[in-house]
């Protein structure tokens, strides 16, 4: 009797994770996707109108507006992300001495709320008591910086802020990447005379691949699921100009009052999300495994 | 982390040297200016603000913002200040963590030592429920708490929080356990231990740097949440960071940026200082989570 006990126990004990899992991920993601084929309005429905809010929903400016604001984003945060997490890993790893204090200060940012990296960015852009103001101050009264107002140009100031945030992340990635590159392949390379910026670009930097992949993968689902940052920084604005799929997504479900919508643009982020991360856990879990 | 990779080091002149510091001097007020402006201008009055220069030191030092923001600023109706969603924001989050924490390290336990037929597929869907975009699950937990009864309430939030930190508690314990020596756990089991003998007298005793890395993890995230605290907090359950959007982007009329700024700091105070005491798991937290199934 006791023994049968101790075999169900470890069953017994994950068996309310999983169900709560079960019901409130997979569930509610099954909830979600029938919620997107009936026409829902401020309360969930049951009219099943099939694809109709999606056929909708690829119709819609604004949702259009948050896809193209999505592949700008994303891209520049991604790319710049990458890039600068690179160089400030591959600075750092150059016997630096002063590497304790700085590598603290360059991850900070990632302890902080995108709500409070939103407001001191809204306020330091701001035209009127911003950077703008304080090159006026010191002098150079033709300086002109008023993206954050601008409806062209409102995007790139959610970049610059993300890129704030999340860059530091980046390179300590790359730094750990770095350390652990082997130094027999470095001697080698300088027995034969190549120069140390020839080793980064030929040996070092192609094998930081895994790195770059990992740094792809979170940075692209941290972009995907944007919404803190762009709420506190611009609010969504000017008009409907930095308006992402997320922003979208809670504005139709829950102002707008077009939760079949709503719902559906939400399947969408996840899909996009998926197919970015099961390839990438798959893969990741299979090497474990091999290993 | 040091010592095996000094020979990556480019060998260089001093001009290089000198270089490579200042490109790092220049990150390092990069990423120091925002805080640095948060930090001044929270110590202005208003009038040195807009009339003046926000990257200036503070000609007249006033605290007179930091008591406002903390209990005389008008978040929504009430002129309360940020104390009470300071105080709501700890009574979610302290429930929620430790309480994912237990059920992320007994997860991991069963997950590694235990094997049962379907051990994967649980893993693979716990994990998978890390990544998911939240906006999936606003709705139905919306209708899930309402039908609980615990809509708007701290207790709502705490579930919500629990059961989405569920996944990560259960990948960084599952990773750490599978490096423990299972031929410990079966010697035990000879010995007649119990299930959970074994996970308090064996596990638990060596999990101390991996429980850290949890709780910060879950700490951070959790604190600063703001989607779940926008869509299911209610009138005495809004959280800090929610309530400082409120103060910041719908304040009508004057516009008191150095109450702004104070505000941002006490919101980013909690992870800040866990940051500086334990940055070291800070980061592992983040690797761990970035990577690996």
């Amino acid at each position: 009797m006791k023994d049968r006990l101790q075999n169900w126990l470890p069953r017994l004990v994950v068996a309310p994770s999983f169900l709560l899992v079960l019901l409130f991920v997979y569930g509610f993601i099954l909830y979600t996707a029938y919620l997107s084929m009936t026409n829902s309005r401020m309360l969930p429905s049951s009219e099943w109108v099939g694809f109709a809010n999606y056929t909708k929903l690829f119709k819609l400016r604004s949702w259009d507006t948050a896809l193209k604001n999505l592949a700008i984003f994303g891209i520049l945060y991604i790319v710049i992300c990458s890039a600068l997490g690179l160089f400030l890993a591959i600075l750092l790893d150059q016997k630096i001495r002063a590497e304790g204090v700085i590598r603290p200060i360059y991850l900070y940012p990632m302890a902080l709320s995108f709500i409070v990296t939103g407001t001191a960015w809204k306020w330091f852009l701001d035209p009127g008591i911003g950077i703008e103001n304080t090159m006026h101050a010191w002098g150079w009264e033709s300086f002109h910086f008023d993206w954050i107002k601008n409806r062209s140009f409102a995007i790139y100031t959610v970049v610059m802020a993300a890129v704030w945030q999340s860059s530091g992340f980046v390179m300590a990635m790359f730094l750990a990447g770095l350390r652990g590159v082997d130094n027999e392949i470095i001697k080698a390379a300088q027995i034969d005379g190549a120069s140390g910026f020839r080793i980064y670009r030929r040996i070092i930097i192609p094998l930081m691949r895994p790195v770059f992949l990992s740094a792809f993968v979170v940075l692209a689902h941290l972009a995907i699921k944007a919404y803190d940052l762009v709420i506190a920084l611009t609010g969504g604005g000017p008009g409907r100009a930095t308006e992402l799929p997320a922003t979208f997504m809670y504005s139709y479900t829950f102002t707008r009052n077009q939760m079949g919508i709503g719902a559906s643009s939400a399947i969408i982020m996840l899909i996009m999300i998926f197919s970015i991360i099961i390839p990438y856990v798959y893969s990741e879990t299979k090497n474990g495994e091999n290993r | 982390m040091s010592g095996v990779s000094q020979d990556n080091a480019v060998t260089g002149n001093r001009l290089t040297r000198a270089l490579i510091y200042t490109v790092l001097i220049f990150f390092v007020i990069y990423y120091l200016l925002p805080l640095y402006v948060m930090v001044v201008n929270s110590l202005k009055p208003l009038d040195e603000i807009r009339g003046g220069n926000l990257m200036a030191l503070p000609q007249n030092w006033s605290l007179q913002p930091w008591r406002d923001a903390w209990s005389a600023a008008q978040i929504g109706v009430e002129p309360t200040g940020l104390k009470p969603y300071f105080a709501n924001s700890f009574k979610i989050v302290v429930p929620a963590v430790i309480l994912s924490t237990i059920v992320g390290a007994l997860n991991g336990y069963v997950l590694t030592k235990c094997r049962f037929r379907g051990a994967n597929v649980v893993f693979a869907l716990l994990l998978l429920s890390c990544f998911i975009p939240f906006q999936i699950v606003l709705i139905p937990a919306a209708r899930i708490l309402g039908l609980l009864g615990i809509a708007g309430t701290i207790k709502g939030l705490i579930l919500i929080h629990f059961v989405y930190g569920i996944g990560f508690s259960t990948l960084f314990f599952r990773n750490y356990y599978a490096a423990f020596p299972t031929e410990l756990i079966g010697a035990a089991q000879i010995d007649g231990a119990t299930f959970f003998q074994i996970f308090t007298r064996i596990l638990l005793p060596n999990s101390g740097p991996i429980i850290v890395v949890t709780v910060i993890w879950q700490f951070t995230n959790q604190w600063n949440d703001f989607l779940f605290g926008a869509s299911f907090s209610g009138f005495d359950s809004t959280p800090m960071t929610v309530a400082l959007n409120n103060l910041v982007n719908s304040s009508t009329g004057v516009k008191e940026y150095n109450v702004h700024f104070a505000g941002a700091i006490l919101a980013a105070l909690p992870t800040l200082f866990v940051y500086v005491v334990s940055g070291r798991y800070f980061v592992r937290g983040l690797m761990a989570g970035a990577v690996k199934g």
